[in-house]
């Protein structure tokens, strides 16, 4: 009982399930904390707003993004990812979801920012429903830990409209 | 001359059942896994309950060589959500974040863009020749959770297979030789 094959073998077996119990413990801390992220998004000027040649509207548009997501950084966070979508209803689709923007957010210094830009990604519709459409901007955050659970929320912002004719 | 054969019919015998216990408990260690494997699958909901991460399109979150684990439910497919899916004539799956979601009023059925986090455009190129979308059947599951460094073992062992043999020899002469 004392060979140095049944030795390594405890060894081994104790420290794996040693570290699985830290890496579950870490994950569940993250349940505890306080979060209270806050965020204002204005849009700043719409840049192009026109039918592409097949069909489906397109818009590009100047975002003013602020927020503060200080509050969602724990000790066990790896990053922030957020993003910025625009989401809105039209008569074929009762749902559209349309990322406009992210970033990864490394560390809680970077979580408090302010930004001007132009949508990452093209917001094109299905279809030509965009004229006068109102539409929510929601703040997404995802939560990456350094092990274990993942969490995600948002903050939905309504009252945005676009244009009622193209320009 | 009777004594002769009647000790060489016992020791065939005890070789013979010693064997044959040894062989009975290594099904039972292989088959209790594949019971655990399969009561994942179910519990999780997804056809591959754990899978390894092998690019790096989604640094810095994850990493290759990290484990993520699946989920999937009936839940409607939302943007920001990292998906696992599959593309027609890939066997590989791909894990990437969902960016565009367009769901449709009657049916429920949905088109989704993907893109990986570190990538710089969409997801498009990756998709099958003419698919601009993907719709709810080839999303296998929806990533919740996340160990590092775990995979790597797999990555090993699939990508220099010399290492899956010697493992599996060296197992097998541990059984062998083994006294219990």
């Amino acid at each position: 009982m004392h060979s140095f094959g049944y030795g390594a073998n405890a060894l081994f077996t104790f420290s794996v399930t040693a570290l699985a119990f830290i890496c579950a413990i870490a994950s569940l801390s993250d349940n505890f904390s306080n979060q209270n992220p806050s965020t204002e998004i204005q849009i700043l000027n719409i840049n192009r707003f026109k039918k592409q040649s097949y069909e489906n509207d397109e818009v590009s548009l100047t975002l003013d993004i602020t927020a503060d997501l200080q509050s969602l950084f724990t000790w066990n966070t790896k990053q922030v990812f957020a993003f910025v979508a625009a989401e809105y209803e039209t008569p074929k689709n009762s749902l559209n979801q349309v990322s406009l923007w992210d970033a990864i957010i490394p560390d809680k210094e970077h979580a408090k920012f302010r930004i001007q830009t132009s949508n990452k990604y093209r917001f094109i519709d299905q279809g030509h429903n965009l004229r006068g459409k109102e539409f929510n901007l929601t703040l997404h955050w995802h939560v990456m830990p350094k092990t274990g659970k993942m969490f995600a929320d948002k903050i939905v912002m309504p009252g945005y409209s676009l244009p009622d004719a193209y320009k | 001359m009777g004594w002769i054969g009647e000790t060489i019919d016992s020791i065939k015998s005890i070789q013979i059942r010693q064997l044959l216990t040894q062989a009975i408990s290594l099904g039972m260690i292989v088959t209790s896994a594949l019971i655990i494997w399969k009561a994942l699958m179910c519990v999780t909901g997804s056809e591959s309950p754990v899978v390894v991460v092998l690019s790096g399109s989604m640094e810095p979150g994850f990493k290759r060589g990290d484990i993520l684990f699946l989920h999937m439910s009936k839940d409607p497919i939302r943007a920001g959500e990292i998906v696992v899916f599959n593309v027609d004539g890939r066997d590989i799956p791909i894990v990437h974040r969902v960016i565009k979601v367009h769901e449709r009023e009657n049916t429920g059925d949905v088109d989704v863009l993907t893109k990986g986090d570190n990538n710089y455009g969409d997801d498009r190129l990756l998709y099958a020749e003419g698919q601009q979308w993907l719709h709810r059947h080839h999303i296998m599951g929806r990533a919740v959770g996340f160990l590092p460094y775990v995979g790597w073992v797999t990555i090993i062992m699939t990508e220099k297979p010399i290492i899956k043999y010697i493992l599996i020899g060296a197992l097998g002469l541990l059984v062998i030789t083994s006294k219990d």
